[in-house]
C-alpha cells in the first residue's frame, strides 16, 4: 500500500484516495512544435525500476494535483511537493541522493 | 413556490450508532485564497466565526466554517439564510479574486451519534480514526465506500458526513450498514 503526504491539506492518503497522474515534468508540445518533439510529448516516457517523478491527485480530499517521488522497487516514498514547479525541489534531490547514491532519472542525477 | 425537502426526508436508524439525515442546511462553497488577507477578512465578517486552520472547522451558534482546501472552504448556515448570505459574502468579496456559490441543494448532511461513531466511520473511510489522530473540530475529506465525502466531529460522540444529495441513499444505506447492531469492532 502506497501512503503519500499530500502537500496542500497535509493528509496521509493512501493510495485509494488518490489518482495517478503518470510521468512528471513533462514538456508540453503543441500545434507549433516539431513532429519529433509532440510524438516524444505524446509517446515517450521513463519506465524505471527505482527513482521516478511522478504526479498524483487527492482526488478523494482537497482534490489538488502534487508531484511524489519514490521507488518503483521498493515502493520507498523520497518525498512529495508542490505542483507548480517544473523540476524536483533541491531538498528532494538531497534525500533520494542520501538514500540512492549514484541515482540519475531522465536529465537529472 | 414548491416547499424544499431534504434528500430522505430525515430518515434515521439505530445501530451501532444513531445514524440521521440532518434535514436542510445552507450551505456556501467559497473559492479564493485563504492567503489573501482581504478574503479572509470578509469571510470572516459575513460569517461571524474566525477562519479556520488547515483542516479545521471553527462553529458559533447555528454556523460553521470548514477548511476544503487551501482555496476553498464550505459555510455551513441555517437553510433560509443561504441565499441572503450569498449577498452578502458576495459584496463584502467585492474586486477579490473568489466565488460564493450556494450549494445547499446539491448536498446532504447526516449526522452520527454514539459512543462507536469512530468503529462505524473507520468501517467506510481509509481514515485514522483513533482518538489522537482526529479529534473534535478537525475534518477530513474523503471517501466513504465508493463515493467523495467530507466528515467532522462535533464532539467525541458527535460526527457530521456531508456527501453529494445524489448518493445520499447510497450514504444512508452504508452507514446504516457499518452500523448494523453486534458489529462492534472496539478497537477506539
Ligand atoms: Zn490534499
Amino acid at each position: 500500500m502506497l501512503i503519500l503526504e499530500c502537500p496542500y491539506c497535509g493528509v496521509h492518503a493512501e493510495e485509494t484516495e488518490l489518482h495517478g497522474g503518470g510521468e512528471a515534468h513533462l514538456t508540453r508540445h503543441g500545434p507549433e512544435s516539431s513532429d519529433q518533439d509532440f510524438e516524444g510529448y505524446l509517446f515517450q516516457r521513463e519506465n524505471p525500476r527505482g527513482v521516478h517523478f511522478e504526479r498524483w491527485r487527492h482526488v478523494h480530499g482537497c482534490g489538488k494535483w502534487f508531484h511524489a517521488a519514490r521507488c518503483t522497487a521498493t515502493l520507498e516514498v523520497f518525498g512529495t511537493y508542490s505542483a507548480q514547479t517544473s523540476e524536483p525541489p533541491q531538498h528532494i534531490r538531497d534525500r533520494i541522493s542520501a538514500k540512492r547514491p549514484g541515482w540519475s532519472w531522465r536529465e537529472l542525477a | 413556490m414548491s416547499e424544499p425537502v431534504s434528500a430522505l426526508n430525515a430518515a434515521a436508524f439505530d445501530g451501532l450508532a444513531h445514524v440521521q439525515e440532518a434535514g436542510l442546511h445552507g450551505m456556501i462553497t467559497l473559492r479564493g485564497d485563504h492567503a489573501d488577507a482581504d478574503f479572509a477578512q470578509a469571510v470572516a465578517d459575513v460569517a461571524g466565526v474566525a477562519m479556520p486552520d488547515q483542516r479545521e472547522v471553527v462553529s458559533g451558534g447555528d454556523t460553521s466554517l470548514i477548511w476544503m482546501s487551501p482555496d476553498e472552504l464550505l459555510l455551513l448556515c441555517p437553510y433560509a439564510e443561504a441565499g441572503e448570505t450569498v449577498t452578502k459574502l458576495t459584496e463584502a468579496l467585492g474586486d477579490t479574486h473568489a466565488l460564493a456559490v450556494d450549494v445547499s441543494d446539491a448536498r446532504v448532511v447526516f449526522t452520527l451519534t454514539g459512543t462507536h461513531i469512530r468503529d462505524v466511520i473507520a468501517k467506510l473511510a481509509p481514515v485514522d480514526m483513533s482518538p489522537a489522530a482526529f479529534r473534535p473540530g478537525m475534518v477530513r475529506r474523503t471517501r466513504f465506500a465508493q463515493v467523495a465525502a467530507a466528515v467532522w466531529l462535533r464532539d467525541d460522540e458527535t460526527a457530521q458526513i456531508i456527501c453529494f444529495r445524489s448518493v445520499a441513499p447510497y450514504m444512508f444505506a452504508l452507514l446504516c450498514n457499518a452500523a448494523t447492531p453486534g458489529t462492534e469492532v472496539g478497537i477506539f
